[in-house]
């Protein structure tokens, strides 16, 4: 229960797991906000097969848990291929990194498309009378509006995410939860060894808010 | 001369509501038309049906020769040169006030920088508000954006404008600003179609003024006749309800 002593040791380990987490993190947040914004456009398609897949994906995800997800991009989708003749093996980040990915790209996808919606319609209406195609003011006027309001509830996801990244552990990725259950499993200081994940959770995700206040502010209207 | 817009045998639906029912229609190029009627009669909806805000149903509009009810008409083109203006005004709010006039043009690519921004500041001085340039919509008054919303529409050099209720969202004392600056549009002989309330604008500017209810035009005479005697019992009632406030 010596919180100090328990920190120097686990200090190193979890250091090198929080690495690992913010790679993760970030990686798999660049790679769903491209994927929500294109799931999002294809939601809003004209073309009925395209809004079929954004709702279909978009259900897959939010109908499952996140767990589910990640065992069954590890485990069941590789036995799936290697059936079908692939021999394909993902190593824990990678695996790790697409189950976020997936799983964030859906909620964004949401997200941006409740944004969209909450632009006034008579901004598109006055950019189209200036003679603006579709995708132009969606470019030039929808989007700046819509990225504006969304920033809260992105952020929300970001922190969503960051946390959700733990449950990588199960499969073995060595971010900062698997560095502190191996260091536990050894010497049994679960307290001071949680204590500290925690409040490098805390640091990361305060950091984190801190840094969307000022872009919030800045971006202001 | 034929007409600049033509406006034949007009029908629009919404679901099972038949707001347009047969609208004939022609506006000569410099006219002033205004567009009175009670609300729910079908104005904004006209107005929107020429430059295809909202799909006509049924029917044609012909636009300085061009049919752009045709489905292969590259609306957005056609669009560049009919301006409108909005009751609620409709400015981005993300951008500043000479951005809002020079997005279109720049866009579109129609001028260079340097020169959408010169007639930004051009249109801005015109409808007296050069001290605004940089101002963001929202620190401005109703009146003011509206005339923010004029020259933006004038950027695009249109040579028609519609206005759809442009005062009806204004406090009292800002209706006469906007007023004063379509009133100069009109003098310099501007195509104009307003959907309005502005009984007295009407009476002043309009070359004719178009008075509707229920999705049909039922009276069409130069104001000086409608106003003083008008034949349609329709149009008698709703001017006795409108002027005699």
């Amino acid at each position: 229960m010596n919180l100090g002593k328990v920190f120097s040791e686990v200090n190193p380990l979890l250091l090198k797991g929080l690495w690992i987490t913010i790679e993760v993190s970030v990686l798999s947040l660049l790679l769903a906000f491209a994927l929500g914004l294109c799931t999002c456009f294809f939601g809003m398609s004209k073309k009925a097969p395209l809004r079929w897949i954004s709702k279909a994906y978009v259900g897959l995800i939010r109908g499952t848990p996140m767990l589910v997800q990640v065992f069954y991009v590890y485990f069941a989708i590789p036995q799936l291929l290697q059936f079908m003749g692939f021999d394909v093996r993902l190593t824990p980040f990678s695996a790790g990194l697409i189950t976020l990915t997936l799983n964030a790209g859906a909620y964004m996808s949401e997200i941006f498309r409740g944004a969209i919606n909450a632009v006034n319609t008579g901004q598109m209406e006055a950019a189209r009378s200036l003679g603006l195609s579709q995708a132009q003011a969606m470019r030039k006027v929808i989007l700046p509006q819509a990225f504006r309001i969304c920033l809260p509830s992105l952020v929300n996801q970001f922190i969503i995410t960051i946390k959700d990244s733990s449950l990588i552990s199960v499969i073995g990725l060595a971010e900062i939860m698997y560095q502190a259950k191996i260091y536990v499993g050894r010497t049994m200081e679960s307290f001071a060894t949680y204590t500290w994940v925690a409040i490098y959770y805390l640091v990361l995700i305060g950091i984190l808010t801190y840094v969307a206040k000022l872009v919030e502010r800045k971006v202001q209207i | 001369m034929t007409a600049q817009i033509i406006v034949n045998n007009l029908h629009k639906h919404f679901g099972h509501l038949e707001v347009l029912k047969g609208i004939n229609l022609e506006i000569k190029k410099g006219q002033v038309v205004c567009v009175i009627g009670p609300s729910g009669s079908g104005k904004s909806t006209l107005l929107r049906c020429i430059n295809r805000l909202e799909e006509p149903t049924h029917g044609d509009i012909t636009v300085d020769d061009i049919r752009i009810t045709d489905p292969k008409v590259d609306i957005n083109k056609t669009r560049r040169h009919i301006g409108m203006v909005f009751q609620q005004f409709n400015l981005f709010p993300h951008l500043s006030v000479k951005e809002n006039i020079m997005m279109a043009p720049l866009e579109l690519k129609l001028k260079t920088k340097i020169e959408a921004e010169q007639k930004a500041i051009e249109l801005l001085e015109r409808v007296g508000l050069s001290d605004k340039v940089n101002a963001k919509p929202r620190q401005l008054s109703g009146g003011q954006m509206q005339r923010v919303a004029i020259a933006r529409a004038l950027a695009m050099e249109p040579d028609i404008m519609l206005f759809d209720e442009p005062t009806s969202a204004l406090d009292p004392e800002m209706v006469g600003e906007v007023l004063a600056v379509m009133k100069e549009l009109a003098s310099m002989g501007m195509t104009m179609v307003v959907v309005t309330h502005e009984m007295g604008f009407a009476k002043d500017v309009a070359d004719r003024v178009i008075f509707m209810d229920e999705g049909i035009i039922m009276e069409e005479a130069p104001p000086a006749e409608i106003f003083a005697n008008p034949k349609n019992p329709r149009t008698m009632e709703f001017l006795k309800k409108v002027l005699s406030v």
